[in-house]
């Protein structure tokens, strides 16, 4: 183990890296202690120049209420929530296909179409957004849920494959073949086999895409207008826009806003980092 | 267990009957039918605005009115542009102090590389802020730095308009952006850490080898994937940088902290200069090129 075990150090170093922990931990998070607390903060706290003191009144309810209530922060969560949960669903789903076939089937041009998932990751989203918008106006679902599902899901297809694609292909080619000449269906070999395997990558996947989708400001911005589909990062920023002087609501909104992709990645953290690092190991 | 033996005679049984086509030719099929749907939209909705905004960045479109052709002109225009040259300079900036994150992130893996009582929350809510929306990261330090009643001008003691002086704007903006960015490269290198053989360190320790003598020799070779990953990813992340921009200066003030992906979004969605801004992202996709040509060599290596 590298560096030297702390079980390994002198009692008194020992002491010293246990106490500093804390310490370090609680400077990292400031700025998010810092919103944590003043979401819980009364205005007139605000008002009276109490930005960063203990606060004298915790008005937990009253401003996460006033939040949810008074401002639409509601209506773009649920957005929030109909924009991610199918992106994932679907380009998971799509990707385990594709991986399947371009790590389990020899053809010609399996290479290239790799190549083609793998660089469509690495291009900048800027030069998709003209045409894109262009492409969700044509469809007439500009400013819709459907419109940012699609483009998600479609963006999202190319990293999952890529993803899923050398996780596939780890896996025993002789079960496959077993499978085959046993008589199963390229589709049973797929579902029977494969799916039930590769389903630790999926999990995985599945929370990172969450992430990725959930964060995402740039699309929301280019393909809505408006209230009607903006997702929770839209909303949040709007929000600072029109209550310029609420921080608490501001922030309030904000928790609201990391809420889900942070109790997602507590609720599955081995998950998620075993997704993040595939490819820092080896390779 | 019985099912499946029964479900494997029926497909057997089925297959014989059909007289099926070729073996080779069923599994082109096959493969082309698992392929279809995600290739398809992946055409669609990234292949196809690649090849269109390149086409496009040759002409002058206000996004309603037919377009017209102007050869290179967009290109001329943005060789004459100061902004362009701005954003330009930031993108450097970005890229060269974005490059902070793997060596601050490695400096924290083996900070936190240790087994006491708690270290995973401790890791996890070190982790935590890399799963923040940039949205709200922007929001958090445009607030920190706020010179009327910030923490900044608590710590300094006076205010300083961090985000409204066009000198300090962008690295105030990439000081927060390295703050979820280096957890990600702590992650990247904890992992890495965790994979090393430990008789390799026991055996060099043996040798005498210790402390950074110890890491530069053995270890930071051992951690080259995770080195080769933090610095692609963290090179992506420096040239994709737009949320934080657009919530804590919005490129401002004066276009002193714009960096070309937000210049060309300024260009597309405020000016309605689709053709000038595709420009734009062509220039960036060039640069980007450099990365993805880089990566593509590495695949073809692996796969030959």
């Amino acid at each position: 183990m590298y560096p030297m075990p702390v079980a390994r150090w002198r009692p008194g170093s020992r002491l010293l890296y246990k106490l500093s922990l804390p310490c370090a931990l609680l400077l990292w998070l400031l700025p998010l202690l810092a919103v944590l607390v003043t979401s819980i903060r009364s205005s007139d706290e605000l008002s009276a120049g109490n930005y960063w003191g203990w606060p004298e009144h915790f008005s937990l309810v009253e401003n996460y209420g006033t939040a949810l209530t008074q401002t639409p922060m509601l209506h773009y969560f649920w957005n929030s929530i109909f924009i991610t949960v199918p992106s994932v669903a679907v380009s998971i789903f799509l990707a385990s296909m594709a991986g399947h076939a371009l790590a389990n089937y020899r053809f010609r041009g399996n290479l290239l179409l790799l190549a083609i998932f793998v660089a469509g990751n690495f291009v900048p989203v800027q030069i998709l957004m003209i045409p894109v918008r262009q492409l969700t106006l044509a469809l007439g679902l500009y400013n819709t849920v459907l419109g940012l599902v699609l483009f998600h899901t479609a963006f999202q297809t190319g990293f999952c494959t890529l993803f899923l694609r050398n996780f596939i292909r780890a896996l025993p080619y002789e079960l496959i073949e077993a499978a085959r000449v046993e008589g199963a269906s390229e589709w049973a070999v797929y579902t029977r086999i494969v799916l039930p395997l590769v389903r630790p990558a999926l999990a995985a996947l599945g929370i990172l895409v969450f992430t990725f989708v959930w964060n995402d400001y740039f699309w929301a911005l280019c393909l809505t207008q408006g209230d009607d589909a903006a997702p929770i990062t839209v909303g949040v920023a709007a929000l600072k826009g029109q209550w310029t002087t609420s921080w608490n609501l501001v922030s309030a909104g904000s928790v609201l806003a990391a809420l889900p992709s942070v109790a997602m990645f507590f609720a599955m953290q081995k998950h998620f980092v075993t997704g993040l690092t595939f490819g820092a190991t080896k390779g | 267990m019985s099912t499946t033996m029964s479900d494997k005679a029926v497909s057997v049984s089925r297959a014989r009957r059909k007289a099926p086509a070729p073996l080779s030719r069923r599994r082109n099929r096959a493969a082309l039918l698992f392929l279809l749907p995600g290739g398809l939209l992946f055409a669609i909705y990234v292949i196809y605005p690649v090849i269109s905004s390149i086409v496009l960045s040759f002409y002058n479109w206000d996004g309603m009115t037919p377009r017209v052709f102007a050869g290179l002109d967009n290109y001329r225009e943005l060789l004459h542009s100061d902004t362009f040259y701005t954003a330009l300079k930031n993108n450097v900036i970005w890229l060269v102090l974005f490059l902070l994150a793997p060596p601050c992130g490695l400096a924290l893996a083996l900070y936190l590389n240790q087994s006491v009582r708690g270290i995973r929350l401790v890791k996890s809510l070190f982790f935590a802020p890399f799963v923040l929306p940039g949205v709200v990261v922007g929001l958090v330090f445009g607030w920190f730095y706020d010179p009327t009643f910030g923490l900044l001008k608590l710590i300094v003691g006076h205010g300083v308009p961090v985000l409204g002086d066009p000198r300090y704007v962008t690295y105030g903006i990439i000081f927060a952006a390295l703050w979820p960015q280096i957890p990600f490269c702590m992650i990247l290198y904890l992992t890495g850490l965790t994979g090393i053989n430990s008789e390799v360190i026991e055996a060099a320790r043996m040798e005498g080898a210790q402390g950074f003598k110890l890491l530069w020799h053995v270890i930071l070779p051992q951690l080259r994937p995770a080195t080769f990953m933090a610095v692609v990813l963290t090179v992506i992340g420096a040239l994709r940088s737009f949320d934080l921009i657009s919530v804590m200066s919005g490129g401002g003030p004066f276009d002193s902290s714009t960096v070309l992906a937000y210049f060309m979004y300024d260009q597309a969605i405020k000016y309605y200069r689709e053709g000038y801004s595709a420009a734009i992202a062509v220039v960036l996709f060039m640069i980007m090129l450099i990365f993805i040509v880089w990566q593509l060599r590495r695949l073809v290596r692996s796969e030959s």
